[in-house]
């Protein structure tokens, strides 16, 4: 069951953090009074956020009549939802069948080892958040892993962990 | 207007391979030079094991070039295109002359990807031109009754192509029989087998198709509603998805009154689902789009009587979907032509794993699984020796070397415990370990049943927790009649398919490698050397030369040593990658 994904208390701390609630209106708009719409809802506001904050939960359900508890209860089911920001970067390393006997496993050691995060945690400076998932259908490239919206296949880990450190490269460049 | 086309394969699988950076070289190039060609997209050609694929069409005919990266493009461009002169070696299909990677079109009958590949997905006009909506049309035309659209489809044969294979016309005939003012259809669009992207690729390469057979469908039941629930992770299927059901709407195939026919009024909208395996079953699908957690309720009441918003429900899957126009257009016998007795038509697989052509086949129902294994699919990666095939993803099992002379249907993939599924087929070598692979897949299942039933939940849990020792060399005597009895309690006593079945890979895996499980406990020992906690690498001294190439490769720095001397692993620090073993070429690193 899905209960690893409740909140630790390290990120209940984080999901406290300010944000412009004005910007899912459009979205209550939209949605208000039509049924089934609590998970495009969500869906909305974790693409205005990049996750669903606590604050938004509550003006979801003050907006809508959707309660909190329905709400709570959809956004830990499904794999989609996330309750606490995530980095810059989202890395999802595919472990379906095809990229598990091609080793996906070494490549999720190996970013793990490199970025010193744990899976589904983000690294300290926001830039990247690590992910498993079940399967991007790109199986006759695995092992696969998506950063953004940019998918890389045949990997190895010293590969994997290549690909992140140029992105590294590139952003803290960017700063200068 | 142009004579030469160029169309470069834009499906997800293509671009990951790099096919947009080709696209827009090409069209850089064309810009810049004013080059008279027509530069165009089409979508999966299945040849995923060449990706990026670049078409050339001229008066000649058709060549698919494989690997094409941007230098080639320019290449292709230069010699083909503008010299005439086709660079055959590069060539990996066409009807002109013989290519290497011809056998993995033998055998082949598209039916469900009659145009993947051919058209362009976004432009309804050339879905039109090779033949799409003439099924709708032919039922307009020729007032064919819903009646006789349900027969024809019984007559067919076709089974449901999402892995449960019952009938789709007998389906179709409780959903109409069930009479009410609003009537869904559903599209089940949730791929969610890891290891298998069939309904991706249709999607991406063909929408019309699906819809198409959705509009028939909704006619033949009486529908009023259409619902196509598509999984998030597929952007690329949404995207097209929706450009299809715009242009569908604009050419009146949706809408009121749909091609004259009096009455027949449906329009079709796009849910995305949000990540989770278990809406695959269709009552927890219909649960989803609700917008609720996506859990199976009991059956009866069936779908076909009190379905989505308790009104009498129709759900299929993409594939069997995709074949409706085709059997409509061209009646029954030229779908039933192909297949077994029981198992009709044709099945799309994808074909992955260690093999060497992997991508996405279809071919007729019991064609031998030895040749999609090694005519099509080319046989082994590195020409290692072939252990299993894998069915049916986490509802299915792995069927192993000697049953590989099984012809593919229904009745006989049942038979050796696996399930034909969607499709997915994920081929194994003697470097996969089988308990490894029950651990997968009970580690998916663990973490995706919904938790309503106990058995399920806690079930898959316990056997899980006894795959995970053994794997890591703490099993115990015992532990494989412990699975074998979690096993049937959690099969018997779950409410749907996801628990009914989720212990067949472990069952398969212990019923045809029984010894693997047992090398596991009572030696410690994994015979594929692939579990981690029971292997370790080592450098030979009497080999290494000292070339730093596993030292540069290793993503964790365990490997430490001057040029020029003999290198050395910190077992500490070793993650058992593998990647230090693969990289040498001197054969000094050994595994144990």
């Amino acid at each position: 069951m899905r209960v690893q994904r409740l909140l630790s208390d390290s990120d209940k701390t984080l999901t406290t953090e300010e944000v412009e609630l004005t910007l899912i209106d459009p979205l209550i708009q939209k949605y208000k009074g039509k049924k089934g719409s609590l998970i495009p809802l969500l869906q909305g506001v974790q693409a205005v956020y990049g996750y669903i904050p606590r604050a938004a939960f509550e003006r979801l359900a003050a907006e809508t009549g959707l309660t909190l508890s329905d709400m709570y209860g959809v956004a830990t089911f499904y794999a989609q939802f996330r309750l606490s920001p995530v980095g810059k970067h989202i890395i999802k390393v595919c472990h379906g069948t095809a990229c598990h006997v091609q080793g996906a496993d070494s490549i999720s050691t190996a970013l793990k080892e490199a970025l010193k995060i744990n899976d589904g945690e983000t690294t300290p400076d926001k830039l990247f958040t690590l992910e498993t998932v079940a399967c991007l259908g790109c199986c006759s490239l695995a092992p696969v892993m998506m950063v953004g919206d940019e998918t890389y296949g045949k990997l190895t880990g010293s590969s994997a962990v290549k690909i992140i450190k140029e992105i590294k490269i590139k952003e803290t460049q960017g700063k200068d | 207007m142009a004579d030469t086309k160029v169309i470069v394969g834009l499906g997800s699988c293509g671009i990951a391979a790099g096919a947009n950076k080709v696209y827009n070289k090409l069209k850089a190039l064309k810009d810049a030079e004013n080059l008279n060609f027509e530069l165009a997209k089409t979508s999966c050609i299945g040849m995923c094991f060449r990706e990026p694929l670049v078409e050339v069409v001229d008066e000649h005919g058709s060549m698919i070039y494989g690997d094409v990266d941007e230098d080639k493009a320019i290449e292709i461009i230069q010699q083909h295109v503008l010299g005439h002169n086709p660079i055959k070696e590069y060539v990996v299909k066409t009807d002109l002359f013989a290519t290497p990677d011809q056998s993995y079109f033998d055998g082949q009958v598209k039916i469900a990807l009659r145009n993947c590949g051919y058209i362009d997905p976004e432009n309804i006009h050339e879905y039109e031109a090779r033949g799409g909506y003439h099924a709708l049309r032919k039922i307009a035309v020729e007032q064919i009754a819903p009646e006789q659209i349900i027969q024809t489809i019984i007559d067919s044969g076709l089974r449901g192509r999402g892995g449960g294979g019952f009938p789709t016309g007998m389906k179709w005939r409780f959903a109409r029989a069930n009479q009410s003012n609003e009537k869904y259809i559903i599209c089940n669009a949730d791929e969610g087998d890891p290891g298998a992207f069939m309904d991706r690729s249709l999607l991406e390469g063909d929408p019309h198709a699906v819809i198409e057979g959705m509009i028939i469908g909704a006619y033949a039941i009486g529908a009023t509603e259409g619902v196509i629930y598509c999984r998030a992770e597929y952007p690329l299927a949404i995207k097209r998805l929706n450009i299809a059901l715009a242009q569908a709407r604009e050419h009146g195939y949706l809408g009121k009154n749909i091609m004259g026919i009096q009455e027949f009024n449906l329009d079709i909208y796009i849910k995305e689902g949000a990540g989770a395996f278990v809406c695959g079953e269709e009552t927890a699908l219909m649960a989803s789009i609700e917008g609720k957690r996506g859990m199976p309720t009991k059956r009866p009441p069936f779908p076909a009587e009190k379905g989505l918003w308790q009104k009498p429900s129709n759900i299929n899957n993409v594939e069997t979907f995709a074949n409706v126009p085709y059997i409509v257009a061209n009646g029954a016998e030229s779908y039933n032509k192909y297949g077994t007795e029981k198992s009709k038509g044709t099945k799309v697989f994808a074909l992955t794993g260690k093999i060497k052509h992997g991508g996405l086949v279809e071919v007729p129902m019991g064609t031998p699984l030895r040749d999609i294994i090694y005519r099509l699919g080319g046989g082994i990666q590195n020409d290692k020796k072939f252990k299993a095939v894998q069915l049916g993803g986490p509802s299915g099992g792995c069927i192993p070397e000697h049953l590989i002379d099984i012809q593919v249907d229904y009745e006989q993939v049942t038979a050796t415990g696996a399930i034909m599924g969607s499709g997915g087929m994920v081929v194994m070598d003697e470097t996969t370990c089988m308990v490894d692979v029950a651990r997968f897949f009970l580690d998916f299942t663990q973490k995706e049943s919904c938790g309503k039933c106990t058995f399920c939940r806690i079930g898959t849990k316990r056997m899980l927790e006894i795959l995970t020792r053994i794997t890591e060399g703490e099993g115990q005597e015992g532990d494989i009649e412990k699975l074998e009895e979690l096993a049937l309690q959690v099969k018997e006593s779950s409410l749907c398919g996801l628990g009914q079945t989720a212990p067949n890979p472990v069952l398969t895996t212990i019923k045809y490698f029984r010894h693997e499980y047992e090398a596991h406990i009572r030696d410690k020992k994994c015979p594929a050397h692939s579990c981690k906690k029971l292997l370790t690498y080592q450098i030979d001294p009497n080999k290494c030369t000292g070339c730093t190439v596993c030292a540069v490769k290793c993503p964790v720095k365990a490997i430490d040593g001057q040029r020029k001397q003999v290198h050395h692993i910190n077992q500490d620090i070793c993650i058992r990658c593998g990647d230090c073993y693969n990289s040498c070429r001197f054969d000094a690193i050994t595994k144990s």
